[in-house]
């Protein structure tokens, strides 16, 4: 892509999304910040990502199938 | 900095709620504006924000007062907005909900028609959010590279990477759609 492109691509984005006017929240948002502060923690298991769900699972069944492998993971933990 | 504006920094380090509002009362209007600049829609934007202000607060040990409040609060906001674009990624139907319907702009060109625009707008909304928003920041918003840099927490040829990248991949999906920049 050549400077040419690259400007008259730029051009267009401008045309198609105009830059934002300055704005402010319609309500005051202290309250949902307040509500948000004092929620419960989220259970943990929830926080948990999904590959360490995987990884996990992946290690127990690596464990189950080959019980011999106990002692040498536990030598690397 | 002034001493009552620095006290209220070391307040807010050391996890002072009141302090917090205070610094929420100071910056809400600069972090809702700056969300509203990448996430597009007023609704997102507010719960962009309260997201930004709670990660702000829960991060309230790791501020240094002798830092800016509002740098740090833009860093905290722009990757709180870049997840909200993430998790909209993954919903389809949400997808180009920010650039459906792009408002005209203030002195359009007559060559470009309003399908363009809109078929440019969804196209643009289609990019990975990375990218998107780096465009979005440096190109449509034309604010320096170096601002944009410091709130993605990037440097700023990463920047210029990721807003070439996002025109090329722009420029090659319009061409798919029949339409020459």
């Amino acid at each position: 892509m050549n400077t040419h492109d690259q400007d008259r691509i730029q051009q267009l984005l401008r045309e198609a999304l105009p830059p934002t006017q300055p704005a402010e929240p319609a309500r005051d948002l202290w309250p949902a910040i307040l509500q948000r502060l004092h929620a419960p923690p989220v259970a943990a298991l929830r926080t948990v990502p999904l590959f360490d769900w995987v990884l996990a699972v992946g290690l127990f069944a690596f464990v189950a199938i080959a019980p011999a492998t106990i002692p040498v993971l536990l030598y690397y933990l | 900095m002034r001493d009552g504006e620095s006290s209220v920094l070391d307040r807010f380090r050391q996890g002072d709620v009141d302090a917090f509002e205070t610094l929420f009362r100071l910056h809400q209007r600069a972090v809702y504006g700056w969300v509203l600049r990448i996430v597009r829609k007023p609704d997102a934007a507010e719960e962009v924000t309260v997201e930004a202000f709670w990660r702000i607060h829960k991060a309230h040990a790791r501020f240094d007062p002798r830092h800016s409040f509002e740098a740090w609060a833009r860093t905290i906001a722009t990757h709180a907005a870049l997840d909200c674009l993430r998790s909209h990624r993954q919903e389809r139907d949400s997808l180009t909900d920010s650039f459906a319907e792009p408002p005209a702009p203030a002195t359009p060109d007559p060559a470009v028609t309003a399908e363009i625009r809109n078929k440019t707008a969804l196209a643009f909304g289609r990019l990975p959010p990375r990218l998107r928003v780096a465009a979005l920041l440096a190109v449509v918003e034309e604010l320096p590279y170096k601002e944009v840099a410091e709130a993605l927490g990037i440097s700023v040829t990463a920047v210029k990477l990721r807003v070439f990248r996002a025109l090329r991949l722009l420029r090659q999906d319009l061409q798919q759609q029949g339409i020459t920049p």
